[in-house]
């Protein structure tokens, strides 16, 4: 079997096992800012879920007889709101990435407006639930069914960022969360706000939960780097078998 | 009619020196200070004595009770003096036509000029039935005695947001007055409000003839415009984390935080630790008991009292969004774990399969 020399940056040839070669292509795929977006966005997002936990069900602090010994409530409240601050720039920008990045990274990823990319939902459907086989190659960026369901985590973003600017408007005259203020009478007061804003971190959490395991899972059923890709960038795309 | 209050106190035998007390203590509890002395002077000097008429729509009466426990009785009694107190049901001595005529009389005589203060939600439901006085519906009342008032108070969270009666399911159909008139209302939120905040809310448009600056729920910037929590002289404990976890521990001796306890300090608007009650001797939270938000729109529903959160609709009274959180997220965890089981066990399966497909496409290409 002839064995044609790597070129770099291309075509590879990858030794399956029974020695059939079969070729990989490597594909750039998240560009440095999707990458620094993602584990801002992961970082910025579990402090908010731990520090927002604590807030509503807060740990009495251990020893401190005066007040003034300590400031422990003030500074799981000071990260809450440096990191909301943080994730809502970052998320800003990544809405900027959307339309001036890579076609991974693009805007249209996030909705399935084609009929392959409905056809693909169903498809990773099948594969993540009922743990059949995927048919034809999934798509290299987010695969459809991802995308789609990111773009639930936006609205949830907006929906955490205004609840929680409308919350903090109170204790603010920064024009950001005065920005939001008006969020308060129409959700029937503080209460109700404050309500909302906890469901929302509970489906922040359940998403992290889901997303982490499906993030090993497809790395392990696609065998294509998908773990890996978020750290350095590249993911490797089968060379179709007819070329 | 047609006196001012200083021709009126004259009458009474109170000398100059009484009245510049009472201007003072007014500016002081409309909040103008020294500088706002001249101002009201001014004004009662040469303003008409204001006809005020106090309507009772559904509520406890715990509004007029709040009210006559001002704690500056010269302003409240001097106040009441010289206010045309013209129809109140609580407090008048006339009853049936007669009443019903000096509510007319008001009406007709002072167009334009007179002050209505509503105590109480209106009932809209089954064409207003659950509230009627005089063979009228409350809402009908309402509309005749503000088209052609001057100003309109909401007094109370039942005035204002509705309160206990508009609470789910809200089967009278209560609403709060400045959804039925288009006129602006002054609310003034509370289960009662505070007696002097009344007081001053009264002081302010009798003296400058014109509404407080309101915020965007129509309450008196001055005393709605910071939360209890912020004024709150426990605020301390909470930033340092120290709360109070049972109303019988020792962190409830030390007068720890309240927020534990369901406390509404940080989600309501209202004086009560700056002025506080019963010439400021306390508030609730002064007292021990966290603050129920009783200034708040909604704030029966809003309960238990006594937790942190709004219970989730759906999974009992004690279950908050948290709670149901909890369960979703060990439920998802559980099944991603089980997913997890499952994909090992056909680990085998799957390998073979991507080594068949692999083998199979390396032909394809030798060939």
């Amino acid at each position: 079997m002839p064995m044609s020399a790597p070129v770099i940056g291309a075509g590879k040839l990858v030794p399956a096992v029974h020695n059939h070669p079969v070729e990989y292509r490597r594909v750039y795929v998240w560009e440095l800012p999707v990458r620094a977006y993602h584990w801002i966005n992961a970082i910025a997002l579990v402090a908010l879920c731990v520090t927002g936990y604590l807030i509503g069900a807060p740990i009495r602090a251990f020893y401190a007889a005066e007040a003034y010994q300590q400031y422990w409530f003030g500074w799981v409240r000071f990260i809450h709101f440096f990191c909301a601050y943080v994730y809502v720039f970052n998320f800003l920008a990544r809405l900027y990435w959307g339309f001036v990045g890579n076609k991974y990274s693009r805007w249209n990823a996030f909705f399935p407006l084609q009929k392959a990319q409905r056809q693909e939902i169903v498809d990773v459907i099948k594969a993540d639930v009922l743990e059949t086989k995927l048919h034809g190659p999934i798509s290299t960026g987010h695969n459809a069914l991802a995308g789609f369901i990111y773009f639930f985590t936006f609205l949830a973003f907006v929906a955490q960022t205004v609840t929680g600017f409308a919350l903090y408007s109170s204790m603010s005259n920064s024009w950001m969360p005065r920005l939001f203020n008006w969020i308060v009478p129409l959700m029937g007061g503080e209460m109700g706000v404050r309500y909302w804003h906890h469901v929302f971190l509970w489906f922040f959490v359940t998403f992290i939960i889901v997303h982490v395991y499906l993030a090993f899972y497809h790395d392990y059923i696609e065998g294509r780097g998908t773990i890996s890709s978020i750290v350095g960038g590249w993911k490797f795309e089968r060379e179709k078998s007819d070329d | 009619m047609g006196q001012s209050i200083w021709q009126s106190m004259e009458q009474k035998g109170y000398s100059r020196r009484d009245f510049l007390q009472f201007c003072a203590a007014a500016a002081t509890v409309a909040g103008f200070g020294q500088t706002g002395v001249a101002q009201v002077v001014s004004a009662f000097e040469k303003k008409e004595k204001p006809a005020v008429v106090w309507m009772h729509f559904q509520e406890c009466t715990c509004c007029s009770e709040s009210f006559i426990r001002a704690s500056h009785p010269i302003v409240a009694d001097a106040l009441l003096d010289v206010l045309s107190l013209n129809y109140t049901e609580t407090l008048m001595a006339a009853s049936g036509f007669q009443a019903e005529k000096s509510l007319n009389d008001t009406i007709r005589d002072h167009k334009g000029k007179y002050i209505v203060l509503v105590e109480g939600a209106v009932p809209t439901k089954d064409d207003g039935v659950y509230c009627m006085i005089g063979g009228k519906t409350a809402e009908s009342i309402l509309q005749t005695v503000a088209k052609d008032a001057a100003a309109v108070v909401a007094w109370g969270s039942c005035a204002s947001n509705g309160c206990v009666q508009a609470a789910k399911p809200n089967p009278t159909g209560a609403t709060p007055i400045h959804k039925l008139i288009d006129k602006p209302v002054i609310n003034v939120p509370g289960c009662p409000p505070i007696a002097d905040v009344m007081m001053a809310v009264v002081t302010h448009v009798l003296v400058l003839g014109q509404i407080p600056a309101l915020d965007s729920l129509g309450r008196p910037k001055e005393f709605y415009g910071r939360r209890v929590h912020d004024t709150c002289y426990r605020r301390p404990n909470y930033d340092a984390g120290l709360f109070v976890e049972s109303f019988d521990d020792e962190n409830a001796r030390k007068g720890y935080c309240l927020y534990k306890m369901g406390c509404r300090g940080p989600v309501t608007y209202n004086a009560c630790s700056v002025v506080k009650w019963n010439e400021g001797t306390s508030y609730p939270i002064q007292s021990g008991h966290g603050c129920i938000g009783c200034s708040e729109e909604g704030f029966w529903d809003n309960g238990p009292f006594y937790q942190h959160l709004a219970s989730f609709p759906g999974f009992g009274i004690e279950s908050t969004a948290d709670t149901v959180g909890t369960v979703v997220g060990v439920a998802t965890l559980a099944g991603v774990a089980a997913h997890a089981v499952v994909t090992n066990i056909r680990k085998h399966k799957v390998i073979a399969e991507v080594h068949a497909e692999e083998h199979h496409d390396a032909e394809n290409k030798e060939s």
